[in-house]
Parts: C-alpha cells; structure tokens; sequence
C-alpha cells in the first residue's frame, strides 16, 4: 500500500444506479500535492464520484488511478485514501483522542501517542482529547474529522462538503484554515461542494460538474473569465447573455447583437456556429450617461436606459434595458461605490467594456443553464 | 375543586399504576405467610421463612427453577448472537430472499403461542426428536429470535452508516468495524433483547407446556402446584424475580442519567 504514489486520475469512470448515470465517463486528471474541487449542484454526480474514489462505491466502468495503481477495485481499507465525511461522521462512543488514533491502531504503528498529540496540536485541540464528539461545537468536530483523516497522511484526501453545517462566518475561516494546512502538508486534496466562492477560494483547479459530465475544468480564474457553457457561466456568478450573429472572423470575431456591433477576440469564441450567446460579467461594464464619453475607448458600447438601480453596501447595482432587446435580456451592470454614481432610474445611459471581457458560447445552450435563481422558478 | 382540576392526570394515574401493581403487592405479602393449610390464600401469619429456606417444603420447585434459568440463559444467549447478526445481514447487506425472511420473523410474534406450540410438537413428534430439555430450548431460541432482531434492527437503524464507511476508511476491515463500531454502539440494544429474550423464556407456558416431555420448568411447577395450592415458596421467587428486574431497570436508568450529566458537563 505504501508505495502507491503520485497524481490521482480518474479514466472514463462511470456509474449506474439501475436506469440512471449518475456519472458517465468523467476523465479527470488531479496532480499530486494539488488542491482540486469538484463543483457542482446537488445530483451532478461530484459525491457518487468522490465516493468511489474512496472505495464506497463501485465503478461500473472506468479506472481509478493513484500513479500507475487502479484502486479502483480495492476494498475502502486498503485505499491510501481518507475521507473528511459530510457531518463528520465521529466515532460518538469513542473520545476525539481514539477518533483521531483510529487508523494508526487499525494498521498497528507504534508511536500513535506522538502523533496523536501532535496532529491535535496542529488543529488546536489539544485541550479536548478526552472529550466525546458530542461535547464540541461544530467548528471543532470539524476539525477533529480533519485531524482523523489526515494522520493518515494519505496520498489523497477527500472531503465532501466538509464546510456545509457551519454558519458562514465559521466556514469563512475554516476555508482559509483547509487551505493553510493543505499548503503545509502537501497531500492532494479532493474537495466536493455546491458553493462556488468556497471552491474558488481554496482549489487550484475547478472542475464544474453537471449531470453527471464534466463541463469545464480549470483553474478558478480561467472558469470564470472564460467559461466554455451557459452552465459555467450562470453557475459561478452570474453573466449577461444575449442573442448574437456572427458576422466576420478574424483575431477579433464580429458579431452583431440587435443591430449592435460587438467586438470579441478570438480566443474567448468557444464555438463555431453562426448563431451565439454573447456573454459579459455585470462587473466588467461601466456605466455612464449618454453624454459622457469617457470610456469610448473600450470598444464595445451600448445605449439604455436604466430600469432599476439597487445599492448594495460594496456595489450599486443597475438593469438597463437596451431599445430592440428581448425582454429577458435586459442587462446588469455592478458598479463599485468609489464615488457617487451619476446615474439614476430612468436616465439614458452608455454603458462600455472591454471586448476582451466578452465571451461567445454556443446558442444551442439553455441561456438558464446552472443559473440557481431561475431554475428555482 | 381547582386542586383536583390542576392534578386530574396525576390522580389518574397514580390510580391506574396502583391497579396494575395490586398483584405484585399481593405477591410480595404473601412471600410472608405462613398458611395454615396448604389451600388457603389468606394471610395467616407473618414469617421470614420461605425468604430463608425457599427450597425445603416445596421440594420440587427449586430443580424447575433451575431448568427454567438454564434454559433461559441458554436460549438468551443463543437467540442474542443469531438475532443481532440477522438484524445486521438484513439492514447491511443486500441479498436475495431478504424479504421473505423479513416476513418469516414476523410471523413468531404474530401467531398464536397455542398454535407455535402445537406444530412444534408436530414436528419433534415426526421427526422422532426426544422431548425434554433440548426441544424447550429449541422453541424458546426459535420466538426469542424474533424479539431480538425487532430489537437490534431497530437500533441499527438510527445509527449513521457513515460511522462504518468512515471506520472502513480508517483501514478498520469487516471484522474490525464490526467489533470496534457497530457492536459498541448496538450495545444498548443488544442488552435490552437479551433482557426481553430471557424475561419471554422464563416464563412461557404455552410452548413449553407442548414440548417439555417430562421436563419440569418453573411456569409449569407453578401451573402444577396451583391445583393443589401455591406453596408460599412460589412467591418468594416470583417476588425475587420482580425485585431483580426492578434493580436492573433502576441501575440502567441512574447509569444513563449518569452519562448524559457527564456529556452535559
């Protein structure tokens, strides 16, 4: 067991449970020592595939690879893989010192005292060893499960959704706690969540999962500047989308949206077709009244008229319908409360951004694909 | 007025709890008496006696008493062990006939004692298996099984089964999680079938009425004797009995109080 080594890749996995595929033919490669997430909402399949990881569940196809070793048919004990459960999953008879000297007296070493100690001191727990789970508050089992997992100190460790019953503030720093031990103990962690900001925050790489398939893969930012589907789009953050028409190809890519000219470079089209959603983060346009030409030099520009104006504390936030636009494709712009904002509900404005700000997705794509509040409509 | 408005349920109850007892007082006093004849219930006169030598005057009652705690340990034992690995299989593990068994051990709790008994006996009778001893325990195993796998299936249904995913992750194997994780924390349950299973062995008549040959437990001594007259012998262990069972729920009860103060703290 012990010379199993090296980067976790998962080959063609699948997984049925009767007539439905939970996971269908992933191909995922995680490099060892990595942080790397697995986001998605719930029933896209990130769990089912961190479980077989584990060994919870079998595969019906596929390999699981650890270096040149398939795991993928061995038995969960003899993976060098832990898990951080969901709720944790603490042993509730058993006290957090025995809890964490569980898989050391399960394989017979010999120091487990030393190692115990200190793996509680590294999750400053040392006061507590002789408590019972129940006795800790939420942040502490969590990280008592943390503790359990990783004086294992296995090739790959899971969690899934390690962070989900803390209150925010909690999770907020345990995000940043799971990144500074990760980054210490150098051990590839695989972390399943639906909350995109906790998996930008930590992972290196993103993979964004949706029934089943892998739908973009990536570091953070990659996914977000320049996501590949409406679904990666919509799913982190949020993005306006519109109706386009490619009309010339060159190193920019011209398309026109409603009469409009937008510019695109070409790297940012993620599709071939004629027919695309031209796409543009709220945050990444400026606003202005139609007299003001200050940000003509961006490139592609826009006249509306402003429909709402919110302020939120960090940001005002404004929807600007723009004349021969559909009616759900009114557009969002963010705008950060550096000084008073000049526009007000009803003005004509001008709203610029830089082109290579804009992406281009297939129009064959749900426009509402991943986009959390209209699909709870 | 207001008093007993305030109280109604208290009163009730008291009322009822007093009820139910009244034959376990009766019991208790009568573990006391020193009838003057051997056919008269009244309460003659006050003796320490049957409490110091319950054997002597009631010659054949200890050796039933004997028998009935032999078998009840036994059969305890025996329907414990087979019915906390059923209870496990059945909630565990996925396998083909899961549903009939599930129906089979139903049907002991729900059929009539008489007709058990009955084609018990049918049964040793055609297969020419001696009655006595073995075939009592045999009966007693076969309709404690049921109360025990009710018991511990229902237990292993609160408990996570993510302890045990998270115990095999730990590199626990099978056997390992079983005896470390899911035996520790199926304890209470276990304990509470094995006390159900003796309680129902020591005193079934019925089925063992059917298939004790010439095998005298203690409920049929009893039965027996009560023809001629209980000697006040049977009271003293009927009482001991009570006693006995009190003790253990009371002990089971500060022990738990005991626990929840220690998490609480």
């Amino acid at each position: 067991m012990d010379q199993i080594g090296g980067d976790l890749r998962l080959v063609s996995l699948r997984k049925e449970f009767g007539d439905f595929v939970a996971v269908d033919n992933i191909d995922i490669l995680i490099p060892k020592g990595s942080f790397f997430a697995l986001l998605g909402p719930s029933g896209c399949g990130k769990t089912t595939t961190l479980r077989m990881v584990a060994g919870l569940e079998l595969p019906t196809a596929g390999q699981i690879l650890i270096g040149d070793h398939d795991i993928a048919s061995l038995k969960p004990y003899n993976r060098p893989v832990n898990t951080v459960f969901q709720s944790y999953a603490l042993f509730p008879h058993l006290d957090i010192y025995e809890n964490v000297a569980f898989g050391l007296r399960r394989r017979g070493v010999k120091d487990v005292a030393t190692q115990v100690e200190a793996m509680l001191s590294l999750v400053e727990l040392d006061a507590f060893a002789r408590r019972k789970p129940s006795q800790l508050s939420g942040g502490q089992q969590q990280r008592v499960a943390l503790a359990r997992a990783l004086i294992n100190r296995p090739e790959v460790l899971l969690l899934d959704e390690p962070l989900g019953a803390l209150d925010l503030k909690l999770r907020r720093q345990m995000q940043l706690e799971l990144k500074r031990i990760q980054t210490e103990v150098g051990i590839t962690f695989v972390h399943v969540t639906h909350d995109q900001e906790e998996a930008m925050t930590m992972a290196d790489t993103i993979a964004v999962m949706n029934q089943g398939k892998v739908e973009q893969l990536g570091s953070p930012m990659d996914l977000y500047e320049n996501p590949k589907t409406t679904f990666v789009a919509n799913f982190l953050g949020q993005s306006n989308l519109l109706t386009g028409e490619v009309m010339d190809r060159g190193d920019f890519v011209g398309v026109k949206v409603w009469g409009n000219h937008i510019k695109i470079p070409a790297s940012r089209v993620a599709t071939t077709n004629a027919k695309v959603w031209v796409g543009v983060r709220p945050e990444k346009i400026y606003i202005s009244a139609e007299s003001n030409h200050a940000h003509d030099h961006l490139g592609n520009q826009l006249i509306g008229t402003v429909l709402e104006r919110s302020y939120i504390g960090v940001s005002t936030q404004f929807i600007v319908e723009i004349p021969g636009f559909l009616d759900d494709e009114k557009i969002m712009v963010f705008e950060q409360n550096v000084d008073a904002s000049e526009v007000k509900a009803g003005d004509r404005v001008r709203i610029s951004w830089d082109p290579s700000h804009t992406f281009a997705l297939d129009a064959k794509q749900d426009a509402y694909a991943g986009d959390v509040l209209a699909e709870a409509e | 007025m207001n008093w007993i408005r305030k109280n109604i349920i208290m009163i009730v109850g008291l009322l009822v709890l007093f009820y139910m007892f009244i034959p376990v007082f009766v019991v208790i006093a009568l573990s006391f008496n020193e009838p003057k004849s051997r056919l008269t219930y009244t309460f003659d006169k006050f003796t320490f006696d049957n409490w110091l030598h319950p054997c002597s005057g009631a010659e054949a009652m200890c050796p039933a008493v004997m028998v009935s705690l032999k078998i009840g340990l036994i059969s305890t034992i025996g329907a414990t062990i087979l019915g906390t690995l059923m209870a496990y299989a059945l909630m565990r593990y996925r396998f083909r006939g899961k549903g009939v068994a599930n129906l089979l051990l139903f049907l002991p709790m729900a059929s009539p004692e008489v007709v058990l008994g009955s084609s018990l006996l049918t049964l040793f009778v055609s297969a020419s298996f001696p009655l006595g001893f073995w075939t009592i325990l045999i009966a007693h195993i076969m309709f404690c099984l049921s109360f025990v796998v009710v018991t511990v299936k229902a237990r292993l249904a609160g408990m996570d089964p993510r302890l045990e995913q998270a115990a095999m992750d730990l590199y626990a194997n099978e056997w390992q999680t079983f005896r470390r994780i899911t035996l520790p924390l199926l304890a209470p349950g276990i304990a509470s079938a094995a006390l159900l299973s003796f309680s129902l062995s020591f005193d079934d008549f019925i089925v063992t009425n059917f298939n004790s040959g010439s095998t005298v437990t203690f409920p049929m001594f009893v039965w027996g004797s009560a023809q001629r007259g209980i000697p006040p012998q049977v009271n003293v262990i009927g009482s001991a009995v009570f006693l006995i069972a009190l003790a253990i729920v009371v002990l089971g009860q500060i022990i738990g109080a005991r626990k929840r103060k220690a998490l609480a703290a």
